[in-house]
């Protein structure tokens, strides 16, 4: 016998959610930002520990990448912004408001490769950008050959793998590459996502990291953290200063030590192939983008986050494979943030 | 079916409520054709600049340069049309199958819990679907490609290298995604055929197989059909996990062994890091496109069956 | 004309010829679809412990987190949507299988059909730009309208094909019987049917619970408990979605335990619904 309608059960359904909502807790004051991916893991670890010291403090940070960190910030979407692309002068220009762009820590894109039999290799911006080109097929090519000597190079065609979707890691490598590669500038440009001449594109640092570990003689670039937690082999880059140099978080920051004397006054600047001889060239800032008059009490509760983050959560920042920001430039950061209303 | 005695002591015209049931049914469908040119609608007006700057050969160019701002749409059309009959091709004989297995043969236990398994297999998110993609398919499929190459690579559909990712491993995985659609739909259809029509006609000394050609197929066929239109709209429009597997190389091939790229998926991939409004509002007519295509690919179906429909009467 | 022997003895090879091939598929689709559940299954039972269900997150590098937030809000989302979506979709299908032989029936299949085949990342952008952009905000509402527009479809498309199968015999006994027809369609056909409707319902309702990208630009996702329908929302797809693409091996480790426990959320949801249903009847096949 049926009677009953099946939408009988829809009663019961909002029953149950509204029993599943009596566990939603008291009023704390939110904040709630976007954008770039690459920081999102030492950002929520500050947002997560943040709360310990100020329980009435709430941050919600979700990456959707960093342009779309622009936009809703700019769409006053949300409280915060962040960033690994300093936001161009039109797109200031376009904002209503003043917008201050905030190091928070640093981060190094390493190119990483599978070549059975060889865990070293060194690379210089050129032959890296020929290589992205197309221009260098085979990994017996001279060019490479020449950079490294006495290494065994296979006669295997390269597969060059990259970022399919936009992305500030794509942003700083062909940000260097147009920096030391004419041919590059004229070819792809510069951009969160290019027109790649060669190659496969796989989603995201984790995408690419799984294409290149499973693919032979495949070349590809992810952030440093990616290339250690996969254990992939990654390239020693030659520096401005002609040194041959490995990624790591030291490198990166003595990258950001020798720009810092040069450092405008709203901290929006590219720090790829750096003076310095301990300079790793392929280094990025990341920053958080916030306006500097905030609605009601919310300029004082990120300032109160910022101080802390300057001060307590720099020294976090090792763990998780970020470099944290020269002692100069923390100073510098630590007087804007005090702009901040 | 039983009367419930309710349903007697209710009787009586009401001529005037059932015209009011049968509008507010009507508003409701309703809603759907306001959904879609709500959709249409946002998607035009957020593409205009891109159909401003580029026009129509938007549809049929090949470049693809968010440095240069030139963009066109056609490799992106190239990969979801052919990676969505790839996945058709295989979901829709394999489900097909597995319908009448599970509906004809199987016992009712094992059918069940078939097809529950089955529905559970819609639920896993399509990042998931994607991971698994790249840790069990592609591997099978790199294995698979050179020998493909060698035996069938006089056809210019498995010429080059292989990757392991590309159209092929994207229709695959696509025809998994889509074959809980077509089996579980499928077979709870063939399940309500009338017992009186098999029996009439298995009375009439046919063997089982004729029963599901003669009686259950025509039963079921607008029923299968409706189950395959969603099962090619869920394929035109899967982004996840056919951007993890499918190469995402913006370049038109015949071959299946090659990398692509489809609609939906470079929508997911540049939209949210789309820096200037040219490029998102391209984007956005990619999505257009998109909508167009749809529109497009069921008018042909819609012809189909029709025909078919007309032939078989 | 064959002598009937041979006749009958080809008959039968094709029979058992075809039954093989179905069984063929069977066990190909099958052994795939248990390979995938199997693969998650092996992933995700070993971390799914209490903790894991009835925590909040922890800061990376601290283990015990857990994903209860995404739980209520994937509940949440999911409901909401189903609240939404599932009327419409029954109710426009119920316009269709008994009154939709004419134009209005002609376009609102076709739109359904279309809307379908939009990319889920669209309907998110969509709700972005009529939810989110109207209210300045994030937010869990937001999520369920993305949600609810994805099911509509689903479900107005399967309830319709079900509602068609019930006998034309059964609306003619209780229309004979002075019935309106709108009270036989609301307490015959649509119960007859009921079964098949659940069954599309769920798996609109499944298919939407795995959904992340119309969530990343309308739910937002957070690591707290949620606070109302007007702010932003956890969600167990974002979660899987981010810990996924994370460089750490414990978050890995989470968002398999967590696509695991979405199968299960949908295991139990719809087993819920089966119990909540009357037992079946004769001749709807079961």
């Amino acid at each position: 016998m049926t009677t009953r309608k099946t939408l009988r059960s829809f009663p019961a359904l909002a029953l149950a959610m509204a029993v599943a909502a009596g566990g939603t807790a008291m009023a704390a004051t939110t904040l709630v930002g976007t954008g770039a991916s690459f920081p999102y893991p030492i950002y929520s670890k500050w947002f997560d520990e943040y709360q310990k010291v100020r329980p009435d403090v709430r941050i919600n940070y979700q990456s959707i990448g960093s342009g779309g960190g622009i936009r809703q910030i700019t769409a006053r979407t949300v409280d915060f912004g962040a960033s690994d692309g300093p936001m161009t002068s039109a797109q200031l220009f376009a904002v209503d408001g003043k917008i201050l762009h905030l190091p928070t820590v640093l981060g190094a894109v390493v190119v990483v490769f599978n070549l059975p039999g060889v865990d070293t290799l060194n690379l210089d911006g050129p032959t890296l950008a020929d290589i992205f080109l197309g221009k260098i097929r085979g990994w017996n090519d001279a060019a490479i050959a020449a950079l490294n000597p006495g290494v065994a190079l296979p006669a295997n065609p390269i597969t060059v793998v990259h970022r399919s979707d936009g992305s500030g890691t794509t942003f700083c490598l062909v940000d260097y590459l147009s920096k030391v590669s004419p041919a590059w500038l004229r070819t792809a440009g510069k951009g969160t996502a290019v027109n790649w001449p060669v190659g496969l594109g796989g989603k995201g640092n984790e995408g690419v990291a799984g294409l290149v570990k499973q693919t032979p003689y495949a070349i590809g670039y992810v952030e440093l953290i990616y290339a250690d937690q996969n254990h992939l082999s990654y390239a020693a880059i030659r520096n401005l200063a002609g040194k041959f140099v490995k990624a790591n978080t030291a490198a990166v920051t003595a990258a950001a030590a020798g720009t810092a004397s040069s450092m405008p006054g709203d901290f929006r600047v590219s720090i790829t192939n750096a003076a310095g001889d301990d300079a790793y060239p392929i280094s990025t800032y990341t920053w958080l983008l916030v306006y500097q008059a905030n609605p009601g009490n919310k300029g004082e509760i990120l300032k109160g986050f910022l101080r802390w983050m300057l001060k307590d959560g720099q020294g976090m920042a090792g763990g998780l494979g970020y470099a944290p920001l020269p002692d100069s430039v923390n100073g510098m950061v630590a007087k804007a943030v005090e702009t901040i209303r | 079916m039983r009367m419930s005695p309710s349903v007697l002591a209710l009787a009586g015209p009401r001529w005037g409520a059932d015209d009011a049931f049968r509008r507010m049914t009507l508003a409701f469908g309703l809603v759907i054709v306001g959904l879609a040119v709500a959709m249409g609608g946002t998607m035009a007006v957020n593409s205009r600049l891109a159909w401003r700057a580029f026009g129509l050969p938007f549809i049929w160019t090949s470049t693809w340069d968010p440095v240069a701002e030139v963009f066109g749409a056609w490799p992106f059309i190239w990969g979801t049309l052919v990676s969505s009959a790839l996945a058709l091709s295989v979901a829709v004989p394999l489900g097909l199958g597995t319908a009448v297995f599970l509906a004809e043969v199987a016992p009712r236990r094992l059918s069940d819990a078939a097809s529950f398994a089955i529905e559970l297999l819609a639920a896993i998110p399509t990042v998931i679907m994607g991971l698994m993609g790249i840790f069990i398919l592609v591997p099978l499929v790199r294995w698979a490609e050179p020998w493909l190459a060698r035996t069938l690579g006089f056809l210019p559909f498995f010429r080059g290298a292989p990757y392991g990712v590309g159209m092929l491993t994207a229709g695959l995985l696509l025809a998994f995604i889509i074959l809980p659609y077509i089996v579980s739909i499928t077979r709870e259809i063939m399940l309500t055929v009338p017992r009186s029509l098999r029996e009439a006609a298995l009375g009439l000394g046919a063997t089982k197989w004729e029963v599901v050609r003669l009686v259950v197929f025509p039963y079921a066929r607008s029923g299968v059909t409706g189950a395959v239109f969603l099962a090619l709209g869920r394929a035109l429009g899967e982004t996840m996990a056919v951007t993890m597997v499918i190469g995402n190389t913006p370049k038109v091939s015949l071959s299946l062994l090659e990398p692509g790229y489809s609609m939906a998926a470079v929508l997911a991939n540049e939209f949210a890091e789309a820096s200037s409004d040219l490029y998102v509002h391209s984007l956005v007519a990619i999505g257009l496109v998109l909508f167009g295509i749809t529109i497009v690919v069921n008018a042909i179906a819609r012809l189909m069956i029709h025909r078919a429909t007309v032939r078989a009467s | 004309m064959t002598p009937p022997d041979a006749g009958l003895a080809r008959r039968r090879r094709t029979n058992a010829v075809m039954f093989g091939l179905a069984a063929v598929c069977t066990a190909v689709a099958l052994s795939v679809l248990f390979v995938l559940l199997a693969y998650i299954t092996w992933k995700g039972v070993s971390s799914l412990t209490w903790a894991f269900l009835s925590r909040l997150p922890r800061p990376v590098g601290e283990p015990g987190g857990g994903i209860a937030h995404a739980i209520v809000g994937t509940v949440k989302l999911v409901g909401l949507a189903a609240v939404l979506g599932v009327p419409v979709g029954v109710l426009g299908a119920t316009y269709l299988s008994e009154y939709g032989s004419n134009r209005f029936g002609f376009a609102i299949r076709y739109c359904a059909d279309v809307l379908n085949g939009i990319p889920s990342i669209v309907t998110g952008i969509f709700a972005f730009t009529v939810v989110v952009l109207p209210l300045k905000h994030f937010s869990a509402l937001a999520g369920s309208v993305a949600l609810a527009v994805i099911m509509i479809p689903l479900v107005l498309r399967s309830s319709e094909e079900f509602l068609r199968l019930v006998p034309v015999s059964v609306r003619e006994a209780a229309l004979a019987l002075g019935v309106p027809r709108w009270k036989v369609i609301a307490r015959v056909v649509l119960p007859t049917a009921s079964r098949g409707i659940m069954t599309g319902s769920l798996l609109a309702v499944s298919r939407v619970a795995g959904e992340t990208a119309p969530l990343v630009f309308t739910a937002f996702g957070a690591r707290h408990w949620d606070q109302g329908w007007l702010q932003p929302i956890a969600a167990l797809p974002l979660v899987i979605y981010s810990y996924a693409i994370s460089p750490y091996e414990d978050w890995h480790r989470q968002a398999w335990a967590a696509a695991f426990l979405l199968l299960i959320v949908v295991l139990a949801g719809n087993l819920a619904a089966r119990a909540l249903m009357q037992p079946r009847q004769e001749g709807t096949g079961s």
